[in-house]
């Protein structure tokens, strides 16, 4: 039981992809398939941005006044910036997944006329 | 300058893509020749880099001066080196071609920045080929993929677009499954640096974080490089992507990212974690058995000559993971080796089938009779091509199959012979039947043709820019079968140092 409540974070991002996962496959409309993959991409960002999380830290910003000498820092006490970081830039990428799928689709529908997997396929039996 | 080359590689693409980009808002058109002369300048660069690599060792460049592992760093050595080389080749000869294709079969159509996407995958393939930082490697690989499925999208026929899509999704999945495997490394040693990963990683090899990263990873590199059960979406992509973007979908994407899980596999998890802490050899060894022997039979199955071509690339990048799989020294050279000869061959082989449906609007086999004597200088090219990649002496693909085979019978796998010879037989079953139908056969409906059409002046053959691309490569891919000592010395120090004998 302990082994699931401390590691609830891990949980809550398997349980979110699973659901984009699903969503992915068992969905036929294609624009639920995108905010399937959305979700699974949202989940891997959860999954790291938890990773970064300390108990008791403070915002990874050290303020020097004017003039004052460089000092050392505990790592412990402030979160840890680099997973942010990398998420923001995973962010950016997933944007920019999405705004292609979304060209995709409005091409889709622009030549088939529907946004329904079944019957794209059906029209090109 | 020579310093800056591993990050010059990458930026000149990148930076004439937004300016091809720009240059759209005013009415000159020099998409072509900038983007040639773009790809030109990558090949010299990557020549002059592979020509260091190989005197002075490994060159490494680091973003922003940042000393690794708390800054981003290029590392080429033999194999990035090497990789570079075929990649910026392909791209070369690639954009030559480009000029007359992409004016007929794409246009103006819906205003597509063809130009613009093309640069943007060549700067991210030779991005993932230099970077030495796992978390670069997933920013690159989303480059490369989402500028491979925009162009992917604007194929020919009204299907290219849900193909397209298709392989968005699927696409995706890998790429955020090699990035989770990222984070999972991450949690653990703290450090996204692949040198530096190869370092702290021996201690914590029995942790089963490392093992869950490594198969995520594997899972998400097999994806992006169609190994069998998740080649799905490689049909209809490389099938309907215009006639331009086939050759470097199917010989650069798949293959670099066939690099990508080499590299992590043998840089990051050194040859000690994949090799003794996990039966690597043995799953990997059935697993690309089965692609190739699969690969060849969903091949035989197709009527689209695109669509064949793309589906014996399912069974090639077999071969590359049957290399690693054998994992000594002579079996890891003919996968590199089959790097080589299987992008210039397979580009070559899609360039020549370009030129085919650019004249002739075909794109069944079996209504191609006759065409060797319409268009001799094209055939000619796909039969070479086609004796390439089934392995005939004196070709590249003779040389990479002879030391995959060899490694085999060295590391005491002799059942991987048959399994080689027999996806040979079927590469030349269905090359074979697209030879024998464009040599062979006649085409009744048009009555007689060959030399009487000739002699009248009547040109049959496409134009210059379009037939001497292919005829380039396939006849590196001669002289390399014949010079071979040429390649496979870089291959071969290329794989002493990834099994760490250096």
């Amino acid at each position: 039981m302990e082994f699931i409540i401390s590691k609830y974070n891990y949980w809550v991002y398997i349980a979110l992809m699973m659901i984009g996962f699903y969503a992915m496959i068992g969905k036929k409309n294609l624009v639920k398939k995108i905010v399937g993959l959305n979700i699974f991409q949202t989940s891997i960002i959860l999954y790291f941005i938890s990773t970064a999380a300390k108990k008791g830290a403070t915002i990874p910003i050290i303020a020097h006044g004017n003039g004052e000498a460089i000092h050392a820092v505990h790592a412990a006490q402030y979160v840890n910036p680099l997973p942010h970081v990398l998420m923001l830039t995973a962010i950016v990428v997933m944007v920019s997944t999405f705004g292609v799928a979304l060209a995709f689709i409005i091409r889709i529908h622009r030549a088939y006329g529907t946004l329904e997997e079944d019957e794209i396929l059906a029209k090109e039996e | 300058m020579t310093e800056q080359f591993p990050i010059l590689v990458v930026i000149i693409p990148l930076l004439i893509s937004f300016t091809i980009f720009l240059f759209r808002l005013t009415r000159y058109r020099y998409e072509w020749h900038l983007s040639m002369a773009a790809t030109f300048f990558s090949f010299l660069v990557s020549l002059s880099l592979l020509n260091t690599v190989l005197q002075t060792g490994p060159a490494s460049y680091r973003l922003g001066g940042w000393a690794p592992p708390w800054g981003i760093e290029y590392k080429v050595d033999y194999l990035s080196g090497f990789m570079l080389v075929i990649v910026t080749l392909v791209a070369f000869v690639t954009s030559v071609y480009a000029g007359k294709s992409v004016k007929e079969e794409i246009g103006e159509k819906g205003g597509v920045p063809f130009y613009a996407l093309y640069m943007l995958l060549v700067a991210g393939l030779c991005g993932i080929v230099v970077t030495g930082d796992m978390f670069n490697l997933y920013v690159f690989l989303e480059i490369t993929s989402l500028s491979a499925y925009a162009l992917v999208g604007v194929g020919y026929k009204r299907r290219a677009i849900v193909a397209g899509f298709n392989y968005l999704i699927l696409g995706s999945v890998g790429a955020c499954l090699y990035l989770l495997s990222v984070g999972y490394l991450y949690i653990m040693t703290g450090t996204l640096n692949m040198a530096d990963l190869a370092q702290r990683l021996p201690a914590i090899y029995d942790s089963r974080v490392i093992l869950v990263a490594f198969a995520l990873f594997m899972a998400g590199l097999s994806i992006k490089m169609a190994f069998f059960p998740l080649h799905a979406w490689l049909p209809d992509a490389h099938g309907l992507a215009p006639s331009v973007v086939s050759p470097i979908l199917s010989a650069c994407v798949i293959e670099v990212a066939a690099y990508a899980m080499i590299r992590v596999m043998f840089t990051v998890f050194t040859p000690a974690f994949i090799f003794e802490v996990l039966p690597v050899r043995e799953v990997l060894s059935l697993a690309a058995s089965i692609a190739m022997i699969g690969g060849s039979i969903i091949a035989l199955a197709q009527t689209d000559i695109k669509r064949m071509l793309a589906c014996s690339s399912v069974g090639q990048m077999g071969y590359v993971i049957l290399g690693v799989a054998i994992g000594n020294h002579t079996g890891l050279t003919g996968s590199f080796m089959h790097l080589f000869s299987h992008a210039i061959i397979k580009a070559s082989l899609f360039l020549a089938a370009g030129s085919l449906i650019y004249k002739t609007q075909i794109y069944e086999i079996s209504n191609l009779k006759g065409i060797g004597r319409k268009m001799p200088l094209t055939m000619a090219t796909f039969t070479i091509g086609a004796l390439g990649m089934i392995g005939i002496p004196f070709t590249t693909g003779f040389v990479s199959e002879w030391k995959l085979a060899i490694g085999a019978l060295e590391a005491g796998k002799w059942f991987i012979v048959p399994v080689i010879l027999l996806s040979a037989l079927l590469n030349a079953v269905y090359f074979g039947r697209v030879l024998e139908i464009a040599w062979f056969k006649t085409d009744e409906l048009h009555g007689h043709e060959g030399k009487g059409e000739q002699e009248k002046g009547h040109k049959t053959e496409v134009s210059a820019s379009l037939v001497v691309p292919p005829f380039v490569l396939v006849s590196l891919s001669i002289i390399f079968g014949i010079a071979a000592f040429v390649p496979l010395s870089i291959a071969e120090k290329a794989a002493g140092m990834l099994l760490g004998w250096q």
